[in-house]
């Protein structure tokens, strides 16, 4: 009896797993004509990088598209002009990025068919930089009253939205920033307690579905700026032993340095380095998170494609499994990769202020 | 010369790719694996450092992870800058 179960559940369980071995990813683009067929990379590049309009469920809200250029100046207007694809105001937009009009009316191609044309430079608040003001809101809002509560209930016990980020804002000075910086902890405090939460913040507003499927810290040009603060601050507080650590590196042979500064090439390539992989560590991590989950939700298309709607619905449930399981390892990275970022911030800057006794 | 035509064929840039974030995925799951290991072993000589050891492990883990995503990024890269 049990065994029949079991068999039985397996095979209910089993079935709809095996018809993935049939499936395979569509690529190419549909031809004029025949109805639009679902492009699954197209639909989850489109998702990841960043558009000129949000779409929240099913509304579509165009964003204002903000362009200047030395010969025509300022130019602001709602990106519903521009996102079917024609010209408007001299200005063309392919695969959401602008470009000048050609002297014929449309974007100048090259002879392969690439686009040659030159832009004016973008400013646009894109789904990315509305993203960000989200987070920058949230931020303000919660730590501004968190400091009139802290003014107000002097001396009492925390109560409300203060209790639930005193612990995370003691976890990130007690466990990150001082054993990593030492003494000098405190001046540090703001820059690392600010990008903790925001890349927490920016991470969580990237995993909620339907609220315009925001891709914040996963953007390489967001990363980029906070790592780049990163280096800033490591250059403006090194001390002289940290510069002499990467110039002349006490306790090294003389003749690694001095002919061919063997050391030194070493040392550079570390400190270049070190924003660099800040930077992609956190894009790559993200981005990929986004890319699996939206590959796992468009499995569900591609079957409809395959097999008609029978397929799509029967692949549903185990879509939904793993886009879920995916959903829950994605939280833990949102939370992890905030606290790796803040981590590694830190103890570059305890590097930067270190006091050593030379026992070299 | 065949080598040469061979190399320069596009559908194997596909397969490279491909062939690429393979390798890059084993190798995350090597270190990462390594990494586990070592950590349970440690838990289980002294079951007191369990906190230390579990919060160092998570870290070593993201580290060793960023390795991987580098290669992925890569992979990424050749397929969607295909001329």
């Amino acid at each position: 009896m049990i065994i029949k179960e079991v068999g039985a559940r397996l095979l209910t369980f089993m079935v709809p797993f095996m018809t993935t071995f049939f499936a395979f990813a569509e690529h190419g683009t549909p031809i004029e004509g025949t109805k639009e067929k679902f492009n699954a990379g197209e639909v989850i590049m489109h998702h990841v990088m960043d558009n000129h309009e949000i779409h929240i469920g099913p509304l579509h809200i165009p964003l204002p598209v903000i362009l200047y250029s030395n010969d025509r100046g300022l130019d602001m207007f709602s990106s519903s002009n521009i996102s079917s694809g024609k010209p408007y105001l001299g200005y063309v937009m392919e695969h959401e990025k602008i470009y000048f009009v050609g002297a014929n009316g449309e974007v100048s191609k090259d002879i392969n068919g690439h686009i040659n044309a030159s832009k004016p430079l973008d400013l646009s608040i894109t789904k990315t930089v509305f993203g960000m003001f989200l987070t920058m809101g949230i931020m303000l809002f919660v730590f501004i009253s968190i400091a009139n509560t802290y003014k107000k209930r002097e001396g009492k016990a925390p109560k409300g939205m203060q209790s639930l980020f005193e612990p995370l804002i003691l976890f990130v000075s007690d466990e990150i920033a001082k054993p990593s910086i030492g003494k000098k902890y405190k001046k540090f405090l703001p820059f690392l307690l600010t990008i903790f939460f925001f890349i927490w913040i920016g991470n969580m507003l990237g995993l909620i579905p339907f609220l315009g499927g925001f891709n914040v810290t996963g953007n390489i040009a967001v990363a980029l700026v906070m790592a780049f603060f990163t280096f800033l601050l490591t250059i403006a507080n090194g001390n002289k032993d940290y510069w002499m650590h990467i110039l002349w590196t006490p306790g090294v042979p003389w003749w690694l340095k001095v002919p061919i500064p063997l050391m030194f090439v070493i040392e550079f390539i570390g400190f270049i380095s070190k924003p660099v992989v800040l930077t992609l560590r956190l894009f790559a991590n993200i981005t990929a998170g986004h890319i699996i989950i939206l590959s796992f939700v468009s499995l569900i298309f591609i079957f409809n494609n395959l097999y008609g709607a029978g397929g799509g619905y029967g692949v549903s449930l185990l879509s939904l499994a793993f886009s879920i399981f995916m959903f829950a390892i994605e939280l833990l990275v949102a939370f992890l990769q905030a606290y790796v970022f803040t981590l590694l911030s830190a103890l570059y800057f305890g590097s930067a202020v270190e006091e050593h006794e030379h026992a070299h | 010369m065949e080598l040469l035509t061979i190399l320069l064929d596009m559908a194997n840039a596909y397969m490279g790719a491909g062939i690429g974030a393979g390798i890059a995925a084993i190798g995350a799951g090597i270190g990462i694996g390594r990494i586990g290991g070592s950590a349970l072993e440690s838990m289980a000589r002294q079951p007191e450092s369990t906190g230390d050891i579990r919060a160092n492990m998570i870290v070593a883990a993201a580290l060793v992870e960023g390795a991987a995503f580098f290669g992925i990024i890569v992979c990424l890269l050749i397929v969607l800058t295909i001329a």
